[in-house]
């Protein structure tokens, strides 16, 4: 299953507002996404509240994965979205 | 009292002094489960959708952090990991109500233990909790409405979150059917200056949009007040308006010199008053920084915080009292949860018998944003009861660098009586009324129904009041108010004749006291404070006073 490790961006890490982006661009990807910290437990992407118990802070590095015909192209745009300091946008 | 006088007159208990007309709007409590559970279960994901919908159309017309909170709290309405949750519990059985409050409740538990910035959204989990129970049980939207105009909220109660998310701005008075006069809505009220009128009974079945009249004077609710009240209405607040333009110091109309000083909870207070024609802060309650909190904030923190009170009065008095937890305002990491009495337990400085070093921690703080900002706190410990726990106190705060004066707080009767002792070795004492009338009259501050045994113009708890001044006076210490009653104007000009030095109270109340002292010589308060002390009852006391006060002072402030 494709999968991409990426550096959340974010000042505050992975908490309401980046989880919230995080979730509504995962639950419109038409793919089901996965989001874990590296060996953790993968949880839903598209859900905020799940996203945010992962406590992720930034720099800390998050493993995102998919499958399905698409799962390459939103893997890399989901990817590209957590590396961005969404606090600051 | 509390009882409706007719259809169109509530009774209630009136915080302020102000008289305002406007339409109702209402602010719902959080719905109840109902004992058979309630709710449809084809309306699940219907109810979920139509509060997510709701929210991100007022995320998108709000702005800033506002719009983040709002548009976070929509998210969560439209969590896919909370909805399965609730829809697992409905498919085994549970009410479509009882599936969500239980979905959120795992989800509450989750993020409190996670602590931090998650425990901090828990707020958010629970609105969304009330507004979909809601939704499924056919009830109105709990929580304070948006407000489109300026208004008069109305409401059974209000906790502390909904008075956080109130537009200040578009509240012209607020009333609620419980609560007491010097419980949070009251003190938030006064605060901020807005007419508030507690335990108005019956006033929930006022209509959404209705026109009344709210007069804190009175303590009174009228609906379709009729031109007289409305014209009177104007007049009240032309007058407060001009009140308020005098800026001169405190004091009696002979120059005898009273510090109108301002109670303030947070540095956004301290900046607000600081914009007002006060003499400092008298009240500085800093345990509104620790309330929020899991745990104890850090020295760094807590220097920021009085670093930017402080630098908010740059070389003016500031008191600030240490940290004043337990009983009614219970501390996360602090707090016994099973004290059977925690009026009477381990709060205010008794704290420092389990946890010292949150005090020492606290006075280094202080001690620190003393150097950075170059002006000197007055810092004073709440529920002293004896003179050795003042002594220690003072020692404590010595110990931790604090060179500016330390004294304590008069709210327990022991150290009333003995205020001779406590002043020997506290600089100062500021007598706080609303706990000493509770601990003098015992009786639960938080208990609605005895409000008038907390009434501070009992005798029994003038004359706690009138020996702590006297003692003061004797040994040329300075004796302040930081109670509500330093708020009212007739008890201003009783607590000027006993002696009383500074008088600490919300911003609102400030004009109407400096008014009232200024229009009475030190000799007429005198007299009026030995006429308190002469009546037999708390009725009387105050009726004799307003008999011997200026009659324009009495007429135009509507005492």
């Amino acid at each position: 299953m494709p999968e991409r490790t990426v550096a959340i961006g974010s000042r505050q890490g992975l908490h309401a507002r980046p989880a919230t982006l995080l979730a509504q661009a995962a639950g419109s990807a038409g793919v089901p996404v996965t989001i874990a910290k590296p060996g953790g437990a993968p949880v839903d992407a598209a859900s905020m509240l799940l996203v945010m118990t992962l406590t992720a802070a930034q720099g800390d590095e998050v493993v995102l994965a998919a499958d399905g015909p698409d799962a390459d192209r939103v893997l890399d745009e989901l990817a590209e979205l957590l590396a961005r300091d969404l606090d600051d946008e | 009292m509390s009882v409706a006088a007719d259809a169109h007159t509530f009774q209630g208990v009136g915080v302020g002094r102000g008289l305002v007309v406007g339409p109702v709007a209402k602010a719902y409590p959080s719905p109840t489960l109902p004992a058979d559970g309630g709710g449809s279960p084809d309306d699940l994901v219907p109810a979920f959708d139509r509060v997510a919908q709701l929210l991100t159309a007022r995320a998108q017309a709000a702005t800033g952090a506002l719009a983040d909170v709002l548009a976070a709290t929509a998210q969560m309405a439209q969590d896919p990991a909370l909805r399965g949750e609730a829809t697992r519990r409905v498919d085994a059985g549970e009410s479509p109500a009882e599936a969500v409050d239980r979905a959120v409740a795992r989800f509450v538990d989750m993020f409190t233990a996670a602590g931090g910035m998650l425990a901090e959204r828990v707020t958010d989990l629970r609105s969304v909790r009330d507004r979909v129970v809601a939704e499924l049980l056919g009830l109105d939207e709990p929580g304070v409405p948006a407000l489109d105009r300026p208004s008069v909220v109305v409401a059974s109660d209000l906790a502390p979150a909904d008075t956080a998310v109130l537009d200040v701005e578009k509240v012209l008075a607020i009333v609620t059917q419980h609560g007491g006069p010097t419980g949070h809505t009251a003190i938030i009220a006064g605060q901020l200056g807005i007419p508030c009128v507690v335990r108005a009974t019956g006033v929930m079945q006022v209509p959404v949009g209705a026109e009344v009249a709210v007069d804190a004077a009175a303590g009174t609710v009228v609906l379709d007040p009729d031109p007289a009240v409305r014209d009177e209405a104007r007049v009240r607040t032309e007058a407060a308006r001009s009140l308020a333009q005098d800026t001169a110091p405190g004091a009696t109309k002979d120059g005898h010199a009273v510090k109108l000083l301002a109670n303030i909870g947070t540095p956004q207070d301290a900046h607000r008053a600081a914009g007002h024609a006060v003499e400092g802060v008298g009240l500085f309650r800093t345990e509104v920084l620790f309330l929020e909190s899991a745990t104890a904030p850090t020295l760094d923190e807590q220097v920021a915080v009085y670093s930017e009170v402080l630098g908010a009065f740059a070389g003016g008095k500031v008191v600030v009292r240490t940290l004043d937890a337990g009983a009614d305002k219970p501390l996360a990491f602090a707090t016994q949860p099973d004290e059977e009495n925690p009026a009477l337990g381990v709060r205010g400085y008794r704290l420092v018998r389990r946890v010292p070093e949150l005090l020492r921690t606290q006075l280094e703080a202080l001690a620190r944003a003393a150097e950075v900002t170059g002006t000197t706190p007055w810092v004073m410990a709440p529920m002293i009861s004896t003179a050795q726990e003042a002594a220690d106190f003072v020692a404590t705060a010595r110990d931790a660098g604090l060179s500016g004066p330390v004294g304590v707080m008069v709210e327990v009767p022991a150290a009333a009586l003995r205020a001779r002792d406590v002043l020997d070795v506290a600089d100062f004492v500021s007598i706080g009324t609303n706990d000493l009338a509770q601990y003098t009259m015992a009786t639960d501050r938080l208990r609605g129904t005895l409000v008038d045994l907390l009434d501070p113009w009992q005798p029994a708890v003038l004359e706690l009041v009138a020996t702590t001044a006297r003692a003061a006076g004797e040994a040329d210490r300075s004796a302040g108010v930081c109670g509500e009653s330093a708020a009212d104007p007739l008890m201003a000009l009783v607590l000027t004749g006993l002696g009383v030095t500074s008088l600490s109270m919300s911003l609102g109340a400030v004009p109407a006291v400096r008014y009232a002292l200024r229009s009475h010589t030190l000799q007429e308060c005198r007299t009026a404070a030995e006429a308190a002390l002469a009546a037999r009852t708390a009725h009387d006391a105050r009726a004799a006073v307003r008999s011997l006060a200026d009659p324009g002072v009495v007429a135009s402030l509507a005492l």
